[in-house]
């Protein structure tokens, strides 16, 4: 990021309260409206202390894209920063830096997303720059070659030297074979080294425009103020006509999916994910919500049943857990990942968490554990109010994935109605071996030697 | 809408904020025994943070691996609460504990409600894992097993090893030089004794800092450290660290079946408090510690496109901590980036900043210095950090000035008296030709 902040600015206010802009929806602390080129603007007041952050949120990441081009939203990502016509390479991160500010962005399965964190005044250079790069990306021929090599930089840091993160990509693109969840967010390595300009540029056109677009603002600002500043930087911005991406919806999975990843480690690893639903797509409201228990029941905590049965108990496991998150576009995975404790095996592990799970769907979780949850997210709700831009975050996920921010006001209610039936039953229903996925890290030698008998024995099931 | 909110948002509109005021408000005492005490009132939300934190870091062991053992050892067992009953504890009044050992200090800290249904019983439990650790035999074995596996993991990781490698060779003998969570014959070799020995020295109330930022009246803040603090022995602070000695150039080389080769320079300078500290932070915020538009990063990644991540910062400690650059490149790259980083040192240490650079950097951190403090936690950590390293209490309120006083001169002249390219240590772990 790097511009010339005058000419931006003074330009700025010649154009301030040209427009009145479109109703706006108020509760509580959170306002909510519409520009007429459809762009969305969620706006959170809190007057804690004098800062504001500042999110750009694309509905577009690694499950908009199909093969041949994956990682591509993740590279515009970075070319993001890469210049406009206004603005040289560079710029656009000086500018920021110059008003005190801090920034990044980020790219994941269902979103794209950009922010600057910054002393409230200065709200003004982060419209500036973003409702710029919004619709007049350069996407030049030499910066993209050089930046390309950063992201293959940024995928070998990430994912080749890493054996649990070479396990988890294995893993999720056997779970997944129609869904776009099958994909790696930062793409095959060798889909980046044949992506061109012009693909990223036919991407740009056919994602970033105001239409697509949530801005969400948390912090010391005036609602009305903030909307004001808005319609003057992005209200001149063209809408475009979007194709929605198509559902790619994963038929039903037949059967348990086992796969092993050889890789130079000194430690094995387990992965494990049963289909289920999300918030956007189960077919009862109350189901996310069980599943998001069941994980509490079972890793929400140091009391919960994973640490407590199979870290400290039984120490079969030296670490293990336990995730669900509701906030996808599409069905997602309830995972178990975990490393065997010294003198245990993969398949000892795998037994034990069936154990876990085979309880859960037998045998209601009791109440108190129930109560227990209910007083984690209680507390919870009050501690994330400590960070400004956690609670941006929260925003611009459910309006991303197309729900609605509402839904964090009533999460807590809704997490305190789920019964210890509600929770049996989902574990019934989706916890079950036919739309399983299994993944084994089988370590090999750091020294480039064959495999080791110790290190396949932990194969057998 | 449920009470609770109906408080908060009356909370948000009487409050007397410690956010808002140009800079935290801070109390300070010591109880009878000694311990000192820094508390900020913060009265925006109904939580509170409380931190200890003592002199038994991992530059306090006797054999490597022990500060970091005991801090995880103290969630086990205390009084006649098992693991399983004190995490319990705390997950049914929603709060969260957490304890760690870096090489400085150890620290052990509660986040909860201030709703006195729910603090009371949280700072009953704190207050036992604290003055009554019980360091339970099968849990110190299955936890120390537990390290052990985390140390083969840091074996596969070449930016753990090159951590490792890196201190080692930076402080030699010094205390500094040993792992956080000691080595594989070190943990092997540890037994529960020495753990309570590692307690019953170091966490005393002469050698303990208890800071408090939340939703409390400053009589509360009294009466949480008397109950925290007044029953531990007032015991004493250890003696000073040795100094570290300047060392020579070395080159670390280790073969790992990586992609990339993780890089690594650098040498011990700077102590907290030192007072070439503003020159050298300032300095290093254009040198390699602003992301993107940094020296560092403009020559390794905007440039060449060698590494996703390439920097410079200066660590400041209890005696000289750590000047480290670093990046990580393919393994064909590896030495073509780390000439630019020597280059990129040697040019800048020549030269000093631009005039606009030392300008751009004085707008970026003064600009966001209210980011600093934004949020109960991250005062909470300024206040450890103070604190402990015995800086003054009006230290935030100066901080601006003391940035705007830097210039280009004083930058260029610390990195010539502080900075040595001759005896860096240079660490590679990867595997380039």
């Amino acid at each position: 990021m790097r511009t010339l902040a005058i000419i931006l600015l003074s330009s700025s206010l010649l154009l301030a309260c040209a427009h009145s802009p479109t109703a706006i929806q108020s509760e509580g602390l959170v306002h909510e409206t519409r520009l007429a080129n459809g762009l969305k603007i969620i706006i959170k007041e809190d007057h804690r202390a004098p800062v504001v952050v500042s999110q750009v949120w694309y509905k577009v990441g690694s499950s908009y894209e199909y093969g041949g081009l994956t990682g591509i939203s993740h590279v515009l990502e970075h070319m993001m920063f890469k210049g406009t016509p206004n603005h040289p390479p560079g710029d656009f991160s000086r500018l920021i830096a110059a008003q005190g500010g801090r920034e990044n962005a980020f790219t994941a399965r269902d979103y794209t997303a950009y922010f600057q964190q910054l002393e409230s005044s200065r709200l003004p250079i982060s419209f500036a720059l973003e409702s710029d790069r919004m619709r007049h990306l350069t996407l030049d021929e030499e910066e993209f070659a050089k930046e390309l090599q950063v992201v293959m930089e940024e995928r070998r840091l990430r994912t080749d030297d890493n054996p649990q993160s070479m396990l988890w990509e294995a893993f999720t693109a056997t779970a997944w074979q129609a869904s776009p969840y099958h994909h790696p967010i930062i793409g095959w390595m060798n889909d980046l080294e044949h992506l061109n300009v012009a693909d990223l540029r036919h991407w740009y056109q056919t994602w970033y425009a105001p239409n697509n677009a949530t801005l969400v603002v948390v912090g010391d600002v005036e609602p009305e103020a903030v909307i004001a500043l808005a319609q003057q930087h992005f209200g001149p911005l063209k809408a475009s006509t979007l194709s929605p991406p198509k559902p790619q919806q994963e038929p039903p999975q037949r059967g348990e999916r086992r796969i092993i990843v050889k890789a130079p480690a000194n430690l094995p690893y387990l992965l494990m994910g049963y289909k289920v639903p999300s918030l956007k797509t189960a077919d009862a409201k109350w189901k996310p919500y069980a599943l998001d228990v069941l994980a509490a029941v079972l890793d929400g905590g140091d009391s919960a049943r994973l640490p407590r049965e199979l870290v400290r108990g039984q120490q079969i496991a030296a670490g293990l857990g336990a995730g669900y998150s509701g906030s996808s576009r599409l069905d997602t995975l309830f995972t178990f990942s975990g490393t065997p404790a010294q003198g245990h095996d993969i398949a000892a592990l795998e037994l034990a968490i069936k154990a876990q799970i085979k309880r859960l769907q037998n045998e209601p979780v009791s109440s108190s554990e129930l109560a227990r949850i209910k007083a984690q997210v209680t507390a919870a709700k009050v501690y994330e109010l400590d960070s400004v831009f956690y609670q941006a975050m929260q925003i611009g996920v459910l309006e991303t994935v197309g729900l609605d921010w509402r839904l964090l006001e009533e999460y807590p209610q809704r997490i305190a109605a789920v019964t210890s039936d509600q929770v049996m039953a989902v574990a019934r229903e989706y916890l079950i071996d036919d739309s399983l996925t299994v993944a084994i890290l089988d370590p090999q030698p750091m020294d480039g030697s064959s495999a080791s008998p110790k290190a396949t024995s932990t194969l057998r099931h | 809408m449920r009470p609770a909110l109906y408080k908060f948002l009356f909370l948000l509109i009487i409050g007397w904020s410690a956010l808002l005021n140009a800079q935290p408000q801070i109390q300070h005492w010591q109880t009878a025994n000694g311990g000192r005490v820094y508390f900020v009132a913060a009265h925006e939300l109904p939580m509170v943070d409380i931190g200890l934190s003592f002199d038994a870091g991992s530059a306090r062991d006797a054999t490597s691996g022990t500060a970091n053992l005991t801090a995880s050892l103290l969630t086990e067992g205390a009084g006649q609460l098992d693991a399983n009953a004190i995490a319990e504890h705390f997950d049914q009044l929603g709060a969260q504990i957490n304890s760690s050992a870096g090489r400085d200090y150890a620290s052990l800290s509660l986040r909860s409600l201030v709703d006195p249904q729910l603090l009371q019983p949280a700072l009953d439990t704190f207050k036992l894992i604290l003055q009554s650790p019980s360091f339970p035999a099968n849990a110190f074995e299955r936890e120390r097993q537990r390290v052990l596996i985390g140390l083969q993991a840091q074996e596969q990781n070449p930016a753990a090893l090159a951590d490792r490698a890196f201190y080692r060779a930076l402080y030699g003998d010094h205390p500094y030089a040993q792992p956080i969570s000691g080595t594989t014959q070190s943990v092997g070799s540890l037994r529960r004794e020495d753990l309570l020995q590692h307690y019953r020295q170091y966490y005393v109330a002469d050698n303990a800092i208890l800071t408090i930022v939340g939703d409390l009246t400053h009589t509360a803040a009294v009466e949480i450290a008397e109950q925290l603090l007044g029953q531990l022995p007032t015991g004493k602070r250890p003696a000073a660290l040795p100094e570290v000695s300047p060392g020579d150039e070395q080159y670390i080389d280790i073969k790992h079946p990586s992609s990339q080769t993780h890089l690594l320079l650098g040498q011990p300078v700077l102590r907290r408090g030192d007072p070439d500290y503003f020159a050298l932070y300032v300095g290093n915020h254009i040198l390699g510690g602003s992301g993107l538009i940094s020296r560092i990063s403009e020559e390794v990644r905007e440039k060449r496109g060698l590494a996703y991540s390439a920097y410079s910062y200066f660590l400041p400690m209890r005696v000289a901590g750590p000047f480290q650059l670093g990046a990580q490149t393919r393994n064909e790259s590896a030495e073509e980036t780390l000439q630019v980083l020597r280059a990129t040192l040697e040019r800048y240490r020549n030269e000093g900043p631009t005039a606009e650079e030392l300008t751009a950097a004085k707008q970026n951190i003064t600009g966001g210095f209210p980011l600093n403090i934004d949020s109960n936690s991250k005062i909470a950590g300024y206040l450890t950090m103070l604190a402990f390293y015995g800086l003054p209490l009006d230290y935030l309120d100066h901080f601006i000035d003391n940035i705007n006083a830097i210039s280009s001169e004083q930058i260029r002249s610390a990195f010539q008296r502080r900075v040595d390219p001759a005896s860096l240590v240079t660490v590679r772990v990867g595997n380039a030709p």
